[in-house]
């Protein structure tokens, strides 16, 4: 250990002897660092906001339903485990909400336009902490309670069916029975979402009232479970599967939506891809600037080696010296990623191509998420390449002849 | 035993088309605690005996023993151990680390030996003290004369007292008074601590100082006189 500190000591004197060069090479490394998190932090707030906005829609992160429910989400694969029961059974720990809906594909007509709807019977107390909307936001008003005799779209579709607050629709679905089951509701509210086409989707109706025009008695489609975080979902699947047993299907979201489940596992890779290559890039900045060093200090290497210094001290200085420079190079980069990505975490408005982004199931906000898994994640990286990357010019150094690099000139 | 014996060495160079037989069989035997000069014209083979010696370089054939050892068949791991122990260096030009101060300079050798911090420091202070340099110790090279900086690479080469220093044109860059002040000082620790120095120069100041002169031409010892005799 002794030699450590003479090795430490040459290494970061020897890195202040070109302050220019140094710091040159600093900048560069903090930028490239810079980059690799920041592009990171608005690629995961990206996803991120793209996983929360389409599973906090509808889907929840775990979610009930009849086996057949997938394959054919009509009323007939309805469950019937009541909200009793499971209120009676859940532990609630890992659980923010939970509710019970009636949803089956339904034709919504106006006196002018039709359109093909998710028809949602819902109970707007067990809803409200699982609603992509406010329900102070509506105009005119949410339902009230099951029972309400109202019915709430949204903002677009109203736009679609040239219909408006006051005036009658008509649903029309199918019972269990295959038998056509539709009832004219009043429009008494309008909801905004954060994207037209999930404007244009969803029809809420009382649970009570969807349940008696589809002739299910107490059954519903689906049960939904809503957590805290979306990646920590496996307290909740637990909780549910013990509330609820066997015969129905249990699933967590990215079972459900295996794009964004993919897309999720897809990202970490994706980070992991970036950092690598924008290292790349930076290391062959990284190593010209030690073959430089190495070449200038040839002869003080060959005195050190000839005053008895082993050929792995040399070789161990130059990887000081490499580590020393990529640890500061870090420093700044992460400073300046913390220092740039934490005021903009507010959200950046990216309206301009709110339409594109909108193809991508995004609002017109982005809000850039800074890991410290990502900080941590482009730090062993850099470190670890630059490692790789220092090798080549320490080990040309440690095999240096002590009579040749000493009269070297 | 003798500090150093050398049998029947050869060391020969390709220089473009041509073979430089920089030692042709050269053998000699050194005494503990002598004080010997090795003169030669340029490309004499002063030098190389040097390195020979000093295992920096490894002999074509023959053989060389430091300290009883034999030293040319030595790994290059083994030859830096020998040298960190057991031999002191000062060389024509270049001798310092030039980001480290005079006193870290005397201490490095001692720093990679694993000599404890007090102690190398002690050593340090009081060896740069003997060689006149005391309130330079903070100075970095740059910042001293060139009789200033062969003082302090001396000063190293003495410091984990050494059994044997070598020197190689030591005085080659400096001025007559430097070179008197720096051979006096080799005089006196020769004396003091009763190294063996072996210093390869052909200024005749060095060899006036020395107690035995070896002159050296084309690759052989052509002369070895006992000076004290003379």
């Amino acid at each position: 250990m002794h030699i450590f500190g003479v090795l430490f000591r040459l290494a970061w004197r020897n890195l202040w002897r070109n302050h220019r060069r140094t710091i040159i090479m600093l900048g560069a490394m903090g930028v490239g660092v810079w980059a690799m998190i920041f592009m990171t932090a608005l690629t995961r707030g990206m996803v991120d906001q793209m996983i929360t906005d389409s599973i906090g829609v509808l889907p929840g992160h775990v979610q009930v339903h009849d086996p057949d429910y997938q394959d054919d989400p009509s009323i007939s694969n309805r469950i019937f485990v009541t909200d009793d029961e499971i209120r009676e059974r859940l532990d609630t720990t890992a659980i923010k909400a939970w509710a019970s809906r009636v949803r089956a594909p339904a034709v919504i007509t106006s006196e002018r336009e039709s359109r093909g709807v998710t028809l949602l019977g819902v109970d707007p107390d067990a809803e409200r902490e699982m609603s992509f909307f406010d329900y102070d936001d509506v105009d005119g008003r949410f339902l009230t309670d099951v029972g309400d005799k109202g019915i709430v779209i949204g903002r677009k579709l109203a736009e679609t069916l040239e219909t408006e607050i006051g005036k009658r629709v008509v649903l029309m679905s199918q019972d269990p029975d295959n038998d056509i089951a539709d009832r004219g509701f009043r429009v008494v509210g309008l909801y905004t979402a954060k994207t037209k086409a999930v404007e244009e989707a969803y029809a809420y109706v009382g649970k009570g009232t969807a349940q008696t025009m589809l002739r299910v008695g107490d059954a519903t489609s689906e049960i939904v479970f809503l957590g805290d975080d979306y990646r920590d979902v496996d307290p909740i699947y637990d909780a549910v599967v013990s509330a609820v047993g066997d015969g129905l299907s249990i699933q967590r979201w990215y079972d459900i939506d295996t794009y964004l489940g993919t897309m999720l596992r897809v990202m970490d890779g994706f980070v992991l891809i970036w950092v690598v290559v924008i290292f790349l890039a930076q290391s062959f900045g990284l190593v010209n600037t030690l073959v430089m060093a190495v070449f200038e200090r040839v002869r003080e290497i060959g005195l050190m080696l000839a005053l008895g210094m082993k050929p792995g001290s040399i070789l161990g200085q130059i990887v000081i010296e490499s580590m020393l420079l990529m640890t500061l190079g870090l420093a700044v980069g992460n400073f300046l990623a913390w220092a740039t990505v934490v005021p903009l975490e507010s959200g950046i408005d990216i309206s301009i191509v709110g339409d594109g982004m909108e193809m991508w199931g995004m609002s017109s906000m982005l809000y850039p998420k800074l890991y410290a898994s990502d900080m941590v994640l482009a730090s062993v990286v850099v470190l670890l390449l630059g490692f790789l990357a220092s090798l080549s010019p320490a080990w040309r150094a440690s095999r240096y002849e002590p009579v040749e690099a000493i009269t070297k000139v | 035993m003798s500090a150093v014996r050398c049998v029947d060495l050869c060391k020969t160079y390709r220089q473009g088309d041509q073979d430089i037989k920089a030692l042709d069989h050269v053998s000699i035997e050194i005494a503990k605690g002598g004080f010997v000069c090795l003169s030669a014209p340029s490309g004499g083979g002063k030098t190389t005996l040097l390195n020979a010696i000093g295992g920096l370089d490894i002999p074509d054939s023959g053989e060389v023993y430091v300290d009883g050892q034999r030293i040319d068949n030595l790994s290059k791991g083994d030859l830096a151990d020998l040298r960190l122990r057991q031999i002191g260096f000062v060389f024509q030009a270049y001798n310092l680390i030039p980001v480290l101060t005079a006193q870290e300079n005397v201490e490095f050798v001692m720093q990679v030996q694993g000599v404890a911090a007090s102690e190398r420091n002690d050593k340090a202070k009081e060896i740069l003290k003997e060689v006149g340099l005391e309130g330079l110790e903070n100075r970095r090279p740059a910042e001293m004369s060139g009789g200033q900086q062969q003082r302090v690479a001396v000063a190293r080469a003495v410091a984990s007292r050494p059994a044997l220093i070598l020197a190689d044109e030591p005085t080659a860059n400096l001025d007559s008074k430097t070179s008197d002040g720096l051979m006096e000082l080799f005089t006196e620790l020769n004396e003091n601590h009763g190294s063996t120095f072996i210093i390869a120069s052909h200024d005749q100041r060095v060899m006036n100082y020395a107690k035995r002169l070896v002159r050296m031409l084309d690759g052989r010892i052509v002369e070895d006189i006992d000076q004290r005799a003379a």
